[in-house]
């Protein structure tokens, strides 16, 4: 691996990922995002064992694309139906069955809905994780002593290095100042 | 300590939708159960266990028998073409229905109960899904050719699929359904998979789950894309889910035969799907509740609130019964009335008061709440509604055969004895994939459940604020 690509993916030992403390309740989480934001960070993270809500806004997460990605596949997979029963009647290997039309919307309804279901499926599907840059089985945060209560009963904000603010003992001093516990700098 | 700890009384004007002390307790609770040594697990698993494999089994010889002889060794033959085998595939998909209600329909109606039972139901749907694909699969006497009711080029056939015959809808449809099932299970499984790996002791098990939870660390921005694939995968799901029966439908509306060619069909199969697969859910859930000591997640608010949907689902599919005696009556139709007075009073009557008893006078009990809140009572029934839904498939297409439009075509249907083996192999194959699955993957969605148990705190915050 070159060093470039470690320090891309937040791996070896100078890296430095962010500082991270915990919350014991969904509520706490976000009141300090919000603080920690007002200070004038933005390179800001949470990681939490559900989804909570209210943590979008107060750290500045922008809201998801993966309803357009679906959209387009939706159509793709309506016009592929509409396309294959089309070509396949109709251009490929016409044949009369019963004195039925060769192609027909009537028909065809069943099938397209069906494919633009499908499609749409694996847009949400594949689309998330691609979005997420999943499956990425180690993550830096993972060398936080905590980091495995975040997926039971911890609520993780993580002020990360990138932030042109950040400097360790202060931003550690800062999540104090809003509560959090276990404050740690998490090196990669 | 909260008021309702304080004053009991108030858990039986509020109870609480599910009973964790907090969100670690509920961790443990639902993760104990896979966790423990494989090798301590009861003695009484690995027996039951043992039944439904050798079943499983069964449903292999019988289908290698099949295989080898034709399907000649089934008794559908002229004029009923279509038996048991698509009985039981109809009766499968129609169980499969209700996980996908409870995951994607109720999710989109905010019902927080939901959270519960909606991991079970969608393993459910899976696996009631794949024992109704073995049914068609084999049917076809080749399955080795099934690749055909696929639009695969291929030199061998060198045809293309009829898209004018409902019967390839049905197979986009019904294929279209297990795969969707799976992403959505899937996806919703991830962050308890992440949870477990988190918690493995094991090297094994922190390498197996680590690679099934794909990384997934519950980062707020991946949890934002999550709820909106969550979210359309539901939205999706819904229409996907009205569809699959509708399109199974098609396959006897868009026929000639009376009993068959009515537009109430697309509607009363939904019913009747849903209908079945509460009750299976109910049954699986019964005993699981019991076996795994789930009585905290799983609770009676859960339990009733499903022998509700099964009381109306119930009563839709008695009137749908009503509705195609009126039409056939006010149609004028000859045909179409023999048909139905043959149905209730003709060889196969039993068949039809069994299902007449079974799925509009058994659900009526519900009404009662005394009755809907009885563990024994909900169990009987659920059990005789699924034996009353296989019996409508049964008497759908078998009495609609049985008799032709010639008399000198007329006969009468005997399962033969593959027939009654492959059935008793689905339903080992059911159950064997539901106890693996219940043992060794997180039967209860702990992230979601835990977003409900976080509300329900929240809740009882407030009430401390108004008795003070």
């Amino acid at each position: 691996m070159t060093p470039s690509t470690m320090d891309k993916l937040g791996i070896g030992d100078d890296k430095v990922y962010g500082v991270i403390g915990e919350f014991s309740e969904p509520h706490d989480l976000v009141e300090a995002g919000r603080k920690i934001r007002g200070m004038g960070y933005t390179k800001l993270d949470a990681m939490t064992p559900f989804p909570v809500h209210g943590i979008d806004d107060a750290i500045g997460v922008p809201s998801s694309k993966l309803g357009w990605i679906v959209v387009c596949f939706t159509i793709l997979g309506a016009a592929t139906a509409q396309g294959l029963m089309y070509w396949v009647g109709a251009v490929n290997y016409p044949l009369v069955i019963g004195g039925k039309p060769l192609f027909d919307v009537s028909y065809s309804i069943p099938v397209t809905f069906e494919l633009a279901v499908l499609f749409s499926a694996f847009a949400a599907f594949l689309g998330m994780w691609a979005i997420n840059g999943l499956p990425r089985l180690y993550h830096p945060s993972m060398c936080y002593k905590n980091s495995h209560r975040a997926s039971d009963d911890r609520f993780l904000l993580v002020i990360e290095a990138d932030d042109p603010m950040f400097e360790p003992a202060k931003s550690a001093d800062h999540l104090r100042g809003v509560g959090a516990a276990e404050v740690e700098v998490v090196e990669g | 300590m909260s008021v309702v700890e304080q004053h009991p009384a108030l858990m039986e004007v509020n109870p609480p939708l599910i009973r964790a002390k907090d969100y670690h307790d509920l961790t443990e609770q639902i993760s104990v159960i896979t966790e423990g040594d494989v090798l301590k697990t009861p003695l009484k698993y690995w027996i039951t266990l043992s039944i439904t494999g050798g079943v499983t089994a069964l449903l292999g010889a019988m289908l290698t028998f099949l295989v080898w002889n034709g399907i000649g060794v089934w008794g559908n033959n002229r004029p009923v073409g279509w038996a048991w085998d698509i009985t039981n595939f109809v009766f499968w998909i129609g169980i499969g229905h209700a996980g996908t209600l409870i995951s994607a329909i109720l999710f989109l109606f905010r019902q927080k109960w939901r959270t519960s039972i909606n991991r079970s139901a969608e393993a459910m749907t899976l696996f009631a899904v794949m024992c109704a694909g073995v049914f068609p699969l084999f049917h076809t006497g080749r399955p080795w050719r099934a690749y055909w009711l696929f639009p695969i080029p291929n030199t061998d056939l060198n045809l293309w699929q009829n898209f004018r015959s409902p019967l390839i809808w049905d197979v986009f449809a019904v294929s279209t359904y297990l795969t969707v099932s799976a992403l959505f299970w899937f996806t919703g499984l991830v962050p308890d998979l992440a949870t477990l790996r988190d918690r493995a002791v094991t090297r094994t098990k922190q390498v197996v789950f680590g690679i099934l939870s794909l990384g997934w660390r519950g980062s707020a921005r991946h949890w934002r894309n999550y709820e909106m694939s969550y979210l359309i995968l539901a939205a999706i799901s819904t229409p996907l889910v009205l569809s699959v029966h509708s399109i199974v439908s098609f396959d006897f509306a868009t026929s000639v035969i009376p009993g068959w060619h009515t537009t109430i069909f697309p509607p009363y199969f939904v019913a009747g799907a849903i209908f079945s697969g509460f009750a299976c859910v109910m049954t699986l859930l019964i005993i699981a509740r019991w076996a795994l000591n789930l009585h905290n997640i799983i609770t009676m608010k859960h339990l009733e609130n499903m022998n509700k949907i099964i009381l109306v689902t119930g009563s839709i599919v008695g009137y749908a019964y009503a509705t195609e005696f009126f039409i056939a009556w006010y149609s004028g139709n000859t045909y179409e009335r023999y048909a139905f007075l043959n149905r209730a009073m003709g060889p196969y009557w039993w068949a039809y008061w069994t299902m007449v008893t079974c799925n509009v006078i058994s659900p009526q009990f519900f009404w009662f709440k005394k009755l809907r809140t009885s563990i024994p009572v909900m169990f009987v029934l659920s059990i005789t509604t699924n034996i009353g839904m296989w019996f409508e498939r049964f008497v759908i297409i078998v009495t609609s055969l049985h008799r032709d439009f010639l008399p000198s075509s007329w006969g009468y249907f005997k399962p033969t004895w593959v027939d009654m083996c492959t059935f008793a192999g689905t339903i080992g194959l059911f159950l064997t994939l539901f106890l693996l699955f219940a043992r060794f993957l997180p039967m209860i969605a702990m992230s979601e459940v835990k977003g409900v148990l976080a509300h329900q705190k929240g809740a009882f915050k407030n009430q401390e604020v108004v008795s003070k």
